[in-house]
């Protein structure tokens, strides 16, 4: 279906009478640079039009509609020459199917929902984490298979809804630290240090890594779910067939989502985690002055955006795990739970031994 | 074998662990040609259509679609061919005016109203144009079946293959989706190739066909609907014979 010429189109006029003359093949790869100018110059005319054909290589359905869409849009009526016998049933057969004129909807997608060895298993997720890499360095000439609607959607399933949950954990979080550190450091009277304790750990540990178990918890087993459902559903075939690219279409706004929202949730918890503790403090009769002091003067910048960094690599490798474990589906309903548990299991664990690797890099680089 | 033919598969096979499902099968199709693939149930017709559209690698033998080999040219394959599969395989999230859509957009520049008025005439011509804002799972099975249908026509493919288009419609629709293969054959010179148990569809579209049968492994009979009516095998003449009293006998 790939035509290296185009379609074309003249207005003539002869005596009174207007004529459109296509030329070149009338096909649904070959119409777009002309589909809205004939419809224009369609439109404009006045009194009887004349629709040529007699030029055209070839007309499909998608020809048929264009050439049919000029006959609805010109109530004067219009004259057809050089129809040859196939397109004209081609007409004939469509004509009825274009009376329904309601227009076009927003593309508003929104998304509901073999046994290897374990070396290949390995295997198979690292060639999957190297075809998003390539995936990544080819966007630019696939960038039609992306679809912002997508991207926003996930974000905001896997961000915004995750808010109350993150408030909450953060809270508690906090809270239980604080309580607990507390108890023990008031009997050398150091109290105050607690708030130090808390917030360092908040912002260099807890925050990305709760962060990354809430997400590995609600995004990651819905990523491998949504998916693993498709690959059931053998809609992932079905694209792939079409000659769309799954990985470029499905997998790269899942991840970019991911790797967006994460920062934000924890910072929640840090934020939300830092509330819980003060109160827990302030009830127990540390003055909040002092706690804010104790804080700043424990913490740097640095911690901070080391969390965040953290969060960020976190959420790269909850969302490919989570996608690559839908992809990786078998058949049958059960294979999308199994996907959905693989996806956490293997987030959490993911997140957790990269955190021991950061832990090991930035003691070596003494950050 | 000429360059006229759309589809060549030459001494094909698939096996899945130890297991032989057929092998040595041997066919081609003309271009323009309705070529109905029939067999008992699980005789591997979904897995010879996947064959041809390179999801499933023939495990012996070679396929060759348009002049391309479905393994070492698969995208080549792709841009030729449209698929209907046996399960729909819509995607879920969308509205099946999204759903045809979807190759209109990812391989065209049309603008955004000529889109929509090519995928709503695609869903006309399967007779679904009120249920166009519907999602898959608020539809019925053989509406499903039909929005696969009119999705595998959206850029108007050369070549289609249709793996049971009317398991579960009832006989009105399920000749009124003969006819459209027909009108199409006509009106574009598309080549089909069709999976169905529908005798009576078998002897109203079918040029040709080739059977299956999992027992011999491979295919038992081909040629016109017609002969095979009278062929050696006892399966295919029971297979042929059994319904055609009811059905009316060929058209
Ligand atoms: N992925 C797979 N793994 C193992 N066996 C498979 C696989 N896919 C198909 N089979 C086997 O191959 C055989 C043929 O399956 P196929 O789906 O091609 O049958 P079919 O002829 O289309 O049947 P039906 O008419 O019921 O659709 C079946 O026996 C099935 O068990
Ligand atoms: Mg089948």
């Amino acid at each position: 279906m790939v035509y290296v010429s185009t379609a074309r189109f003249e207005i003539r006029n002869e005596g009174n009478a207007t004529i459109v003359a296509f030329a070149g093949p009338l096909t649904a790869t070959s119409l777009a640079p002309i589909w809205a100018r004939a419809r224009e110059a369609a439109e404009k005319t006045v009194g009887q039009l004349t629709i040529d054909t007699s030029g055209a290589t070839r007309i499909d359905t998608s020809g048929a509609v264009l050439l049919l869409t000029l006959e609805r849009d010109h109530p004067d009526g219009v004259v057809w020459r050089g129809v040859a016998e196939q397109p004209k049933e081609l007409l004939a057969r469509l004509r009825p199917a274009l009376q329904d004129d309601t227009r076009a909807p927003q593309f508003s997608a929104r998304y509901t929902g073999s046994r290897t060895s374990a070396w290949q298993d390995f295997l198979n997720r690292i060639a999957f984490f190297g075809q998003i890499v390539l995936a990544i360095i080819g966007l630019r000439e696939r960038l039609r298979f992306l679809r912002g609607s997508d991207f926003f959607r996930i974000t905001e399933r896997a961000g915004a809804q995750a808010v109350p949950l993150v408030v909450m954990l953060g809270f508690l979080i906090g809270m239980i630290l604080a309580f607990q550190s507390i108890i023990p450091m008031r009997q050398f009277g150091a109290s105050i240090y607690v708030a130090a304790l808390v917030s360092l750990a908040l912002f260099r540990e807890l925050g990305p890594l709760m962060a990354g178990v809430i997400l590995a918890g609600r995004t990651g087993s819905a990523f491998a779910a949504e998916l693993g459902t498709m690959v059931v559903n053998e809609e992932i075939a079905a694209l792939t067939t079409m000659g769309i690219d799954a990985e470029t279409m499905l997998v790269i706004p899942r991840i970019a989502a991911a790797m967006m929202v994460m920062p934000a949730l924890a910072v929640g918890i840090d934020v939300t985690g830092l509330l819980g503790m003060a109160v827990v403090m302030i009830i127990l009769g540390i003055p909040p002055l002092a706690i804010l002091d104790q804080v700043r003067r424990a913490t740097d910048p640095q911690d901070v955006l080391l969390g965040l960094f953290k969060a960020v690599v976190f959420g790269a490798a909850i969302g490919i795990i989570g996608c690559r474990a839908g992809l990786a589906a078998g058949t049958g309903s059960r294979a999308v739970g199994e996907a959905a548990t693989s996806a956490v299991v293997g987030g959490i664990v993911a997140t957790i031994v990269l955190d021991g690797l950061f832990a090991v890099i930035t003691y070596r680089l003494g950050l | 074998m000429n360059m006229n033919d759309a589809i060549i598969v030459d001494g094909a096979g698939q096996a899945f662990g130890d297991e032989v499902i057929f092998q040595n099968v041997s066919f081609y199709v003309r271009t323009g040609e309705i070529f109905v693939i029939l067999g008992a149930s699980g005789c591997g017709k979904s897995t010879l259509l996947k064959q041809m559209i390179g999801l499933s690698p023939p495990a012996f033998g070679r396929i060759m679609v348009a002049g391309h080999d479905v393994v070492t040219e698969v995208d080549s394959v792709r841009r030729v061919i449209g698929v209907m599969f046996q399960s729909g395989a819509l995607l879920g999230s969308m509205t099946l005016l999204e759903n045809i859509m979807l190759p209109l957009m990812m391989f065209t520049d049309l603008p955004s109203d000529a889109r929509a008025d090519i995928a709503r005439v695609k869903l006309a011509l399967v007779g679904l144009v009120d249920a166009q804002h519907l999602r898959p799972s608020e539809i019925s099975g053989g509406m499903v079946k039909r929005a696969a249908i009119a999705r595998a026509l959206a850029l108007d493919p050369p070549i289609l293959l249709l793996d049971e288009p009317s398991a579960g419609l009832d006989p009105v629709t399920g000749a009124g989706l003969d006819k459209l293969i027909l009108d199409l054959r006509g009106a574009l010179g598309c080549t089909f190739v069709v999976v169905t148990h529908e005798l009576a569809s078998v002897f109203t579209i079918a040029d040709r066909c080739v059977m299956l049968d999992r027992s011999a492994r491979g295919m038992i009979s081909i040629g016109a609907p017609e002969s095979m009516k009278r062929d050696s095998n006892p399966v295919v003449r029971a297979f042929f014979n059994r319904e055609l009293p009811t059905s009316g006998g060929p058209s």
